[in-house]
């Protein structure tokens, strides 16, 4: 089972308290109405799919209930963070090289 | 290649079995063939068997970056049946039935394929109204589905608990007769061996990195792990790897990949004669001819790649076996294992030309497509021998998620398989 960080509680805490909810950083049209049949293809379905440091949401809904955002390698499961809604997306050269000196 | 047969048998059984020569060579892949198919699962290898007989395109390499049948056509839990909703499926599925039927004949080789039935359980009132409209959606489409009550299932699968008081009591189930389960290896090791023998290169250890296109944008070849191939057709069948792969060609798809596990008991001997199926409490099982129970567990929440999938799903899965089937409460489990599965929006495959000429794709079969293996196979080869797609196949287009003309399985049965 996976241990995972919520940012906003703090702790570590067993992947069951937790839902996740899919790829994170994918914004909502600002203007629904002029998107064509292929941008809502993209913005509903097309998803990165990465194999590596993924980009992702969670809820800590058996806990604070808040959603957050986690960067979590799809090779290991290992999560190299995970971060409050809001913040901007870590850059990736430096949580590998992060994790490459522990 | 020689053909099994009983004289075959008891002439090698004299020698001690010592003198059966290899099912197939183990091939280098040469520099160039006409077509090239990436994965050596059950429907990459039944593609290319597909295309040298019904086609006769027999340059054909069909690579793998493991052992053939390393993938999921090797890790399911190889339940077969065609009862699904929506009459596209229908189609697809009951065509790879048809083809199931004769394929241990087809291919000189026993894929162990068992019509036992496949018994789904209804557990509570919505369940049983969904599975009517399944039930009269398959008789029209000329699929058998049948509903049984709670007394007609026990008698169908004696260890089935029916109980009243049960937590999930049964409240009757839908059973295909005609469906049942395959020995999964024997699928892809009859395949191997009756495409080899008609010319295919199967050649295993070998990545695929990339898929090359021209300055037209068409398909060239594919980058391997011993240098580049070139062909001017490309089939990508690699399940939960397929839109890694795609990206390189800058094909991106509507696929996410899952780990789905499951489980085996000690063998014991038989006592389970069909194969059944909860979605509600999310246990299913069946008996192999070895002894041990099959049991399926559910996919992880989160995307990965890591082939293995956590220990919640298998608590949770022999939990519900055990309320579903109390008689096993003591049974001991060997192993768990886990696939990576490529999940599709509405639950069904992409199979089908792509917008690169000369790049064709087979995904997305999720949690599901052990069953189709040989109706994918033999339309997947139509598809890139014609370069158009078969009847079956045509409406499982990539397009479809533009258009928004879905085959929405999901939302039929929100369940694995
Ligand atoms: C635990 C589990 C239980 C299941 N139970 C059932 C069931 O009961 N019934 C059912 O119908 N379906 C079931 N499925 C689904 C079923 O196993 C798959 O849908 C089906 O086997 C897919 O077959 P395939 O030939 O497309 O894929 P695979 O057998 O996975 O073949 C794909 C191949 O591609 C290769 N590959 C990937 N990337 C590359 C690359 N870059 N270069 C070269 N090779 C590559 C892989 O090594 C692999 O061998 C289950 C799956 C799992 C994991
Ligand atoms: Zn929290």
């Amino acid at each position: 089972m996976l241990l995972i960080h919520c940012p906003y509680c703090d702790e570590d805490l067993p992947e069951l308290e937790f839902t996740y909810a899919g790829e994170a950083h994918i914004d909502r049209p600002a203007d629904p109405a002029s998107l064509d049949d292929e941008a809502w293809r993209n913005y509903l379905f097309i998803r990165s799919n990465v194999k590596g440091p993924h980009y992702e949401r969670w809820r800590h809904n058996h806990g604070c209930a808040r959603f957050f955002n986690a960067v979590r390698d799809t090779v290991s499961d290992r999560f190299l963070t995970t971060y409050r809604v809001g913040e901007p997306r870590p850059d990736l050269e430096s949580l590998i090289g992060k994790e490459g000196r522990e | 290649m020689t053909r099994f047969s009983a004289l075959s048998l008891l002439k090698n059984a004299m020698t001690g079995h010592k003198d059966w020569e290899p099912q197939w060579p183990d091939s280098e892949p040469k520099q160039e063939y006409d077509v090239v198919i990436v994965g050596a699962g059950g429907h990459g290898l039944g593609a290319a068997y597909y295309l040298a007989k019904e086609h006769g395109i027999t340059n054909v390499a069909v690579i793998d970056k493991g052992w053939l049948g390393g993938g999921n056509t090797g890790r399911n839990t190889t339940i077969i049946r065609s009862n699904y909703l929506y009459d596209e499926s229908a189609r697809m599925y009951d065509h790879a039935l048809d083809l199931w039927e004769g394929l241990s004949q087809e291919l000189n080789y026993n894929v162990m394929f068992s019509q036992r039935g496949v018994m789904m359980l209804a557990h509570n009132v919505h369940d049983v109204q969904s599975f009517h409209r399944h039930l009269h959606s398959n008789r029209l489409n000329g699929v058998d589905n049948q509903w049984l009550t709670p007394e007609e299932a026990k008698a169908y699968c004696p260890p089935l608990n029916i109980s009243k008081s049960a937590r999930y009591p049964v409240m009757g189930a839908a059973l295909q007769r005609r469906a049942g389960t395959a020995r999964h290896d024997a699928v892809a090791w009859g395949y191997a061996r009756a495409a080899a023998a008609r010319g295919v290169d199967i050649v295993q250890n070998c990545p695929v990195t990339a898929i090359r296109r021209d300055s037209n944008g068409a398909v060239e070849g594919v980058e391997t792990a011993r240098g580049f191939i070139r062909a001017k057709k490309v089939a990508v069948s690699a399940a939960g790897h397929t839109s890694v792969l795609m990206d390189t060609a800058g094909v991106r798809l509507p696929l996410e990949s899952y780990p789905l596990q499951a489980l085996v008991s000690e063998p014991v001997k038989p006592i389970f004669p069909c194969v059944v199926m909860s979605n509600t409490v999310h246990a299913y099982v069946s008996q192999s001819d070895k002894g041990e129970l099959v049991v399926g567990a559910g996919t992880d929440q989160y995307t990965s790649y890591s082939q293995r999938g956590g220990l919640p799903h298998i608590q949770h899965t022999v939990a519900a076996v055990c309320e579903v089937f109390p008689i096993f409460t003591r049974m001991r489990m060997l192993r768990k294992w886990g696939g990576i599965v490529d999940v599709t929006p509405d639950r069904s495959p992409i199979l089908n030309k792509t917008p690169v000429q000369g790049l064709y794709v087979n995904c997305g079969w999720g949690t599901g497509g052990f069953k189709a293996t040989p109706g994918a196979a033999n339309v997947l080869a139509w598809t890139v021998a014609r370069d158009e797609p078969h009847p079956i196949n045509a409406p499982f287009h990539l397009d479809r998620f533009r258009t928004g003309r879905l085959i929405d399985e999901a939302a039929a049965a929100a369940v694995a398989h």
